[in-house]
């Protein structure tokens, strides 16, 4: 029955597509202003059957209705009402369903909020969007539909994978969807533009909330995912650059490029094309890290079920995508002047992108090469961390320091003075780390170097906050909020790096474990009987030997019966300057327990910090005016 | 002659080239040694210039009946079901690590039938199975 409903919804959304492209099509020959008010009806039903079909998915998981294959391959009767819903897009097919929806969603707001901007534009954006969504759709019904029937009807589903059991990972997905999906639509808008003549000054305006609110949700999306590996993985870090987490990296690099370079197109009407090739790149990036992730190329949490066929079938959709963009792009592509003055914002604003592409050229490269090197040879490589971190952390540096002064230059041509006042600072950083070196320990000259830069942009952005606002200007806020913001993780996670204490041994219970700093007890375990799942409960009792400090952790096995799955929860104590964490893990039923106890400074603060980045983002996203 | 504006120009486009030549550089220096190799025990016993000291990976599935876990370290034996290589870790493993199920360890060889790790890689899925592992069973499991 749900099934029925189900398809025919997403049918009925695959005509209105096909309709909303002719219509929009023949309307592109008249001359009259105003786009018909058929097309506005046209995509406001494509809106509202999307929606629709999704909700019926939503049904299908709450109802548990097994009729369905993916629910029954996904979710279970017994589980929590919270996770019925999760499961909706934690797996493959619903998640299209998904990305579908944030696709229709999009071309309709975009349509609508735009009603100031030429018609063509909007026209070829509705279009392009139309037709990324109908390669979706065919891709969705011909083989990945979330709507295919079982028969016979199963009593009861295989589950939901118990990681994925989790508030974080709920909200992860439709995040990052927001965040990557939502590129599309000025994906569709640069192809307009380039299409149409609509470029420039006027253009930027048109994209611009949608490259914020995309931003945001991005940078979000990806937090929370971070947070998610840090309690749930049971590693204890929280960026492993993994190869999945680096694809999630490679657009969100390109995006923020885009929203600094957003910025000079709207107010010096120059860097079009630049822009252009951004807006582009976004979402074929966006797609390239779904293919690589999805097609089961990199391992990971989102390779659900691998089936060749669709990675196949992304694969010929992604270089359709890319042949068009680079097609119509090398067709339209005018010559333009750039007039850059070396002391002018904009001048600055160009030094953000050539960092951002360098970050993304090497995260790309890393993620690539073994892929490769094992298509052509047949060896099979791995790049590991310290090569992200040899070549990506000494470029923050300099990239930071420009960060803190870049934005104080004024448009076109500055004068010199400023420069020198906002250098001010940097004694007071080279101060701070001074004391930090010499009260806490020894480091490294690059670690130096970072702490300097990481203080001097705090201490920058904190005097850039009291100078807005007694000159009562909020307009700045929002950026110098985002620019604090990552001074401030930077340094936290130097803090956390320098200083972090982590152990590793075996215990059996009832034994201690010393170490120089702290003493370990493990006292019992008990078992306790939950909803889903049954957890074996480890009882630690841990004394800070230097402050005499007792605390209590209780890590725990937890074993799911639907699917049969053990999972290992980390004991996190959480203060203001550190996390004490502590992992329980047991092979093969034997006496000795595999105990990972970790120490993690300022931990809590590499969370507040970056979504303090986030936070600049949505705050600019409210204030209506922009900053100048 | 060249006017000053060309020559500016000119400038500009070689500094930008050089830049980008060099960071290219950099970064296939810097990858080139930071890559990790993957090898089956198979591999491990016929190559003759196997690195000793240089991190790599090692995979396979972990023999029935051979984890054995003592106060400081873990140890068990991966096989391809053609050869075997012993392997010690001290650390926590991921959740999916048991007898009879595929495993990648990161870390260094001691000799040619043993292997301190310094990484157990997490699976994420029951079901799944690193693409390397699926290739040897393939092959030797027939």
């Amino acid at each position: 029955m749900l099934s029925n409903i189900g398809i025919g919804l997403v049918t009925l959304v695959l005509v209105l597509s096909f309709l909303t492209i002719y219509t929009a099509t023949l309307d592109l020959k008249t001359s009259s202003q105003t786009i018909k008010k058929s097309i506005y009806k046209l995509s406001l039903f494509q809106t509202t059957f999307t929606i629709l079909s999704f909700l019926t998915l939503i049904i299908g998981f709450l109802n548990s209705d097994f009729s369905l294959v993916n629910v029954y391959e996904n979710s279970h009767s017994e589980k929590p009402f919270f996770y019925k819903i999760a499961g909706t897009w934690g797996n493959h097919e619903g998640s299209l369903l998904l990305w579908i929806n944030i696709l229709v969603i999009f071309s309709y707001l975009f349509l609508v909020f735009n009603h100031t901007h030429d018609k063509k534009f909007r026209l070829y954006t509705l279009i392009f969007q139309n037709t990324l969504i109908l390669g979706f759709l065919f891709f969705l019904l011909s083989n990945s539909n979330p709507f295919s029937p079982i028969y016979p009807i199963p009593l009861e589903g295989l589950g939901l994978n118990p990681i994925l059991q989790d508030p974080a990972l709920a909200i992860h997905p439709p995040l990052l969807y927001v965040g990557f999906v939502g590129c599309s639509i000025y994906f569709s808008a640069a192809m307009a533009s380039l299409l149409s003549n609509y470029g420039g000054k006027l253009f930027a305006q048109s994209i611009k909330t949608w490259v914020k609110i995309s931003w945001c949700f991005q940078t979000l999306g990806i937090i929370v995912g971070s947070i998610w590996a840090y309690y749930e993985l049971g590693w204890g870090g929280f960026w492993f650059w993994d190869p999945v987490e680096n694809a999630s990296l490679l657009p969100w690099f390109a995006i923020t490029a885009l929203m600094h370079s957003l910025i000079v197109l709207e107010k010096r009407n120059t860097l079009y094309h630049w822009v252009v090739i951004l807006c582009l790149s976004t979402f074929i990036l966006s797609v390239i890290g779904t293919f690589l992730v999805r097609s089961g190329i990199l391992n990971s949490v989102h390779t659900f079920a691998s089936d060749p066929s669709r990675g196949v079938y992304i694969l010929i959709f992604l270089s359709l995508m890319i042949f068009s963009a680079l097609t119509i792009f090398f067709t339209k592509h005018k010559k333009e002047k750039y007039n850059f003055n070396l002391k002018s914002k904009e001048t600055f604003i160009l030094a953000n992108n050539w960092f951002m592409a360098f970050f993304l050229v090497t995260v790309l490269i890393g993620i690539l090469y073994p892929i490769f090197l094992d298509v052509l040879t047949n060896m099979k490589i791995s790049v590991g961390p310290p090569f992200f971190n040899i070549v990506i952390i000494p470029l923050v540096v300099p990239f930071m320091f420009l960060m803190a002064i870049g934005p104080k230059f004024s448009w076109i041509k500055s004068q010199n003075k400023i420069s020198y006042k906002s250098i001010f600072p940097i004694f007071g950083a080279i101060g701070i780390n001074l004391f930090i070196f010499y009260f806490f320990g020894e480091y490294s000259l690059l670690s130096n170097l970072i702490f300097i830069t990481a203080i001097f942009l705090i201490l920058h952005s904190f005097l850039d906050i009291k100078k807005n606002i007694s000159k009562k200007n909020i307009y700045q806020l929002p950026r110098i909020i985002s620019h604090l913001g990552f001074g401030l993780l930077v340094f936290f996670i130097g803090i956390n790096h320098q200083f972090s204490l982590e152990e590793d041994f075996n215990l059996k219970v009832g034994e201690i474990k010393k170490t120089d700093n702290y003493e370990i007890n493990f006292q019992d375990i008990k078992i306790k009987e939950r909803k889903n799942y049954k957890a074996i409960v480890g009882n630690f009792e841990l004394t800070n030997l230097k402050k005499n400090l007792v605390e209590y952790l209780e890590p725990e096995i937890r074993i799911y019966s639907n699917p049969e799955t053990l999972t290992y929860e980390a004991a996190i104590k959480t203060k203001i300057t550190s996390d004490l964490y502590l992992t329980m893990s047991n092979v093969s039923r034997s006496d000795y327990y595999n105990i990972k106890f970790q120490n993690k400074p300022f931990m809590v603060w590499i969370w507040i910090s970056a979504l303090m980045i986030t936070f600049g983002g949505f705050m600019q996203l409210s204030l209506k005016k922009n900053e100048d | 002659m060249l006017t000053k504006k060309v020559k500016n120009r000119i400038l500009f486009l070689v500094s930008i080239f050089l830049i980008s030549i060099s960071a290219v550089l950099f970064i296939l220096k810097s990858l080139n040694k930071n890559i990790l190799y993957f090898s089956s025990p198979t591999e491990i016993k016929q190559k003759e210039d196997i690195p000793f000291g240089k991190a790599m990976r090692v995979g396979g599935m972990v023999k029935k009946g051979s984890i054995s876990i003592s106060q400081n370290d873990i140890k068990f034996v991966v096989t391809d079901f053609e050869n075997e290589i012993l392997i010690s870790y001290s650390g926590t493993v991921p959740n999916l690590f048991a007898e009879e199920k595929g495993v990648v360890a990161e870390g260094r060889l001691r000799d040619k039938n043993f292997f301190v790790a310094e990484r157990i890689l997490a699976k994420h899925d029951e079901n799944y199975m690193p693409p390397e592992i699926k290739e040897i069973i393939e092959k030797n499991a027939k």
